[in-house]
């Protein structure tokens, strides 16, 4: 058997787009197979026919070199197909491990073993270092875990062929450097993955063979060892890529967002963010650097209104904004690229074009005595989507129907254009391609230079350290350090961000 | 999209004719001739101007109790308390339509708009405690039903009149009946029908046309992205409730103003509210879709008082109408085939 997996002349049709086009996917047992390609050239959508969840217009697909025909992913189950969504499919309301079980629960009697499968969740977490709390529900933990919880599903469904759809988007370097211990611990089990990342380097580091698409088209499938960073990104962009961000040095100007003593708790009522400062100014891009889970999201949810602050104070120009409504919070002078884009950032079942006026939809030109102009709302949109690149075969597409990174590029385009002086990015470049990410990160300098303060909230230390002006590191609620990125690198921030004191010399 | 309101079209319409087929097997199974059964169903509900009449009588108050379900839905709520708000909204028209002496042009709208606030309080209980205290909406507009029925019969008996049964009839210049259409179809038509359309109209122009209305939608899709766009979530999932208790008041005020003139003691639920939650199901939530599902429930309704005169029980309508729910509350299934069938067919 040479290919456990053989995806051939695959075509798979939306309406109004062709989304996959004559794309061949062969994997062989035990690699580790990248599939590369821009936002929105086809990934998730092929691996969604690989496990059944779409029907392709043609082609063939062949399981360990039988034709099969997968007509949900009941189906894919059966054949070793195990897959984690670029979107987490997840019952909020459940707790991990009902979800983990769901649809195979253990029994006892007519009764589902909860403590069986407790255990038996428990076991396999440990087994591949796959940190969970068995018995938390879905809607209290963080994305992390979720992600984590995925995973778990898969693995308890004994899956050997797993399709990770992006599954580095959302970890933290460290978790990032756990997933490919798992992987390649699976892989030794004799397993097999096809693994979707627009991380570079990450499929240098643990796959074997890559195969690149383009605008729904398969470009080829090359040999990781024979290839560089470079010749991928080109090959996937039909371009070549910067990897660093030019930018002048920051001309920072007055302060814009002023905290003192800040008290936020998390959904649990327990305390995250613990007696912290922190100040951003006009002209310039503070990087906050941070293990997930040290208060970083409560924080900003804080600043946007989002969540109470039980003490302290936050300000935006001088004017008092602790505990203001978010839309008073957004007409003070805040936008927010929210780190959790499917809960926040858009309502799906709108269509793209009314997204793109989520926050401003009551003033004019979009609103006029309490009627909306659709036209006038359609316009700005279709700028948005071309400046922005976001592709989609129309504005009136639902927002549900786009590509994960083209949703992403949608909200910025939102925030980035309202920017009025103080841009919130949380995890800007989360699941963009690398042509996308060069071309944000163009935008935030952008900002920062037509004088707006810039709070980039990221887990990709070199992101950081490439657009910051200066970095503050979270470590448990508080900024333990403010460093130059000039003056650090990711070994040092790596350190601090875990922990190790630098009071000494570095803080406020 | 052009798929989606392809499909939005399509569904309703096989499951009607599914719905039928499955009434003419079960009428041939007990030995009825079904064409025979629906030429009197046909008859019942449009065979003369008198029949016909009567069908929009009884599509009327569907319309309206169906844009009640509908509009809550499109908010993201479930509105299973509009039989009570029907209620409460007969009563209120038909009081003021009793008690106050005003020219028309007054009093009308007067009796009308009292339903609409009687109706929209009526809402307003069940959202309130909702936004407050997140206690779910259905449970507590379950209670506000009965609530309704009972408080509505003891105001009737004990306060409106001296212990009757029933209302006196409204005063004319409150009333929606007209001679002219009394005289031309001998029936109870009367110009609600026209304000049952107005307020479907109302409903797509609030959801669709207005500013509120895209919030409306938007807390009814993701509360989460409604509140971090700056929305107050909660003042709005109060206010469709409101409005869509306003719509199942006047959905009572046909009754109490147009077919019937008055309003009696009830020992039971009319039904017209929870039979909105079928229209507005069959309608797919949408507006026009509310009006052409109350038509279609008002029709074999009416139609189903003639089966009889075909030998056919009439009951065997209420199965037909239960049928055609179910292929359209199991629209999933259609859909399934429908795509599967396409993508055999390349
Ligand atoms: N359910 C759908 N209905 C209509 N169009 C869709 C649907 N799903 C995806 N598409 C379209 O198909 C194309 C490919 O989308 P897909 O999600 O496969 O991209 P992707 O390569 O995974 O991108 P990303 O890196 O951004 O996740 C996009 O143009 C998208 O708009
Ligand atoms: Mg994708």
């Amino acid at each position: 058997m040479e290919y456990v997996i053989e995806m051939l002349n695959i075509r798979k049709e939306f309406p109004g787009i062709v989304a996959n086009d004559n794309i061949t996917l062969q994997v062989k047992p035990g690699e580790i197979h990248a599939l590369l390609g821009e936002n929105g050239a086809g990934k998730s959508t092929l691996m969604n026919v690989l496990f059944g969840l779409y029907q392709p217009e043609k082609g063939e697909i062949k399981v360990k070199g039988e034709p099969v025909n997968i007509t949900d992913p009941n189906v894919a189950n059966q054949l070793g197909i195990g897959m984690v969504h670029q979107h987490f499919m997840l019952v909020d309301t459940f707790t991990v491990t009902e979800n983990i079980i769901l649809g195979m629960e253990p029994k006892k009697g007519s009764k589902v073993d909860i403590k069986k499968a407790e255990k038996e969740v428990q076991e396999i977490s440990e087994r591949y270092g796959l940190r969970v709390d068995p018995t938390a529900k879905i809607q209290d933990i963080s994305v992390g875990m979720q992600q984590r919880v995925e995973i778990l599903k898969t693995l308890y469904r004994g899956a050997d062929i797993l399709i990770f759809d992006e599954p580095t988007a959302v970890l933290t370097p460290q978790e990032i450097h756990e997933l490919i211990q798992i992987m390649r611990t699976l892989i030794s089990e004799g397993k097999s993955i096809i693994l979707i990342t627009h991380k570079l380097k990450e499929i240098m580091e643990v796959c074997d063979r890559c195969t690149v698409i383009r605008k729904g088209e398969g470009i080829g499938t090359v040999n990781v060892s024979e290839t560089t960073t470079n010749e991928l990104a080109s090959l996937m962009v039909g371009r070549e890529v910067s990897f660093t961000t030019e930018k002048e040095a920051a001309q920072p100007k007055e302060d814009i967002l002023h905290i003192r003593n800040l008290r936020v708790k998390d959904v649990r009522g327990v305390e995250m963010v613990k007696n912290l400062d922190l100040d951003v100014k006009a002209g310039e891009i503070v990087g906050i650097a941070g293990v997930d889970g040290n208060g970083q999201s409560e924080l900003i949810e804080a600043i946007a209104g989002l969540r109470k602050s039980e003490a302290g104070s936050i300000s935006l120009k001088g004017n008092d904004i602790t505990n203001l409504s978010p839309r008073n919070v957004t007409e003070t002078g805040v936008s927010h690229i929210p780190q959790d884009r499917h809960k926040f950032g858009l309502v799906l079942d709108f269509p793209i074009g009314e997204n793109m006026v989520l926050q401003t939809y009551y003033k004019e030109p979009y609103s006029k005595n309490g009627i909306l102009n659709y036209k006038e709302i359609y316009k700005k949109a279709k700028g948005l989507i071309e400046e922005y690149d976001v592709r989609t075969p129309s504005e009136y597409t639902l927002a549900r129907a786009l590509s994960g990174g083209n949703q992403q590029k949608a909200i910025i385009g939102r925030e980035m254009d309202r920017v009025p002086d103080l841009l919130i990015a949380a995890q800007p470049t989360r699941g963009l391609d690398v042509g996308a990410i060069e071309f944000i990160h163009k935008k935030l300098i952008e900002a920062r230079d037509q004088g707006k303060a810039v709070l980039l909230l990221s887990f990709e230390l070199d992101e950081i350290i490439n657009v910051s002006d200066r970095i503050a590191v979270m470590f448990d609620g508080h900024i333990v350090a403010n460093v130059k990125p000039e003056e650090t690198t990711e070994q040092e921030l790596g350190l601090l961000m875990a922990g190790s004191k630098k009071q000494e010399e570095g803080e406020l | 999209m052009f798929a989606s309101r392809f499909y939005n079209i399509v569904i309703p319409v096989i499951s009607v004719i599914l719905g039928l087929i499955a009434g003419a097997i079960i009428m041939l199974l007990f030995g009825y001739n079904p064409i025979s059964g629906y030429a009197a169903l046909w008859n019942g509900a449009f065979g003369d101007l008198y029949f016909t009449g009567e069908t929009i009588v009884k599509v009327t108050p569907y319309i309206l109790s169906g844009v009640a379900v509908a509009f809550a839905f499109r908010t993201g709520l479930f509105n299973i308390g509009v039989e009570g708000q029907v209620f409460v909204g007969w009563l209120a028209a038909v009081w003021v339509g009793v008690a106050l002496d005003l020219p028309m042009i007054l009093h009308l709208p007067l009796a009308i708009l009292a339903a609409a606030v009687a109706g929209g309080l009526w809402g307003f209980v069940p959202g309130f405690l909702k936004a407050k205290f997140r206690v779910h909406e259905v449970i507590v507009s379950i209670m506000m039903n009965y609530i309704a029925l009972y408080t509505c019969n003891a105001i009737i008996r004990s306060v409106i009149t001296d212990n009757e049964d029933k209302t006196e009839n409204v005063a004319e210049s409150a009333s929606l009946a007209s001679e002219w259409l009394t005289q031309l179809t001998f029936s109870r038509l009367h110009y609600g029908f026209l304000i049952a359309l107005i307020g479907a109209f109302l409903m797509w122009f609030i959801l669709e046309k207005t500013t509120k209305g895209y919030e409306l939608r938007s807390v009814g899709f993701n509360q989460n992205a409604s509140k971090y766009a700056g929305m107050n979530v909660d003042r709005n999932i109060v206010l469709s409730f409101v409005i869509s208790g306003a719509f199942a008041g006047v959905a009572g005020a046909m009754q109490g103003l147009g077919t019937f003139q008055f309003m009696s003691v009830n020992s039971g639920f009319t039904n017209i509210g929870f039979d909105g939650i079928a229209v507005a199901l069959l309608g797919g939530n949408t507006a026009l879709g509310s009006v052409l599902g109350a038509f279609l429930f008002g029709t074999l309704k009416v139609g189903a008082l003639n089966m009889p005169s075909a030998g056919v029980p009439k009951e065997l309508v209420d199965i037909v109408v239960a049928l055609i729910i179910f292929f359209v509350a199991s629209s999933y299934i259609i859909r399934w085939f429908l795509q599967r069938s396409k993508k055999e067919g390349k």
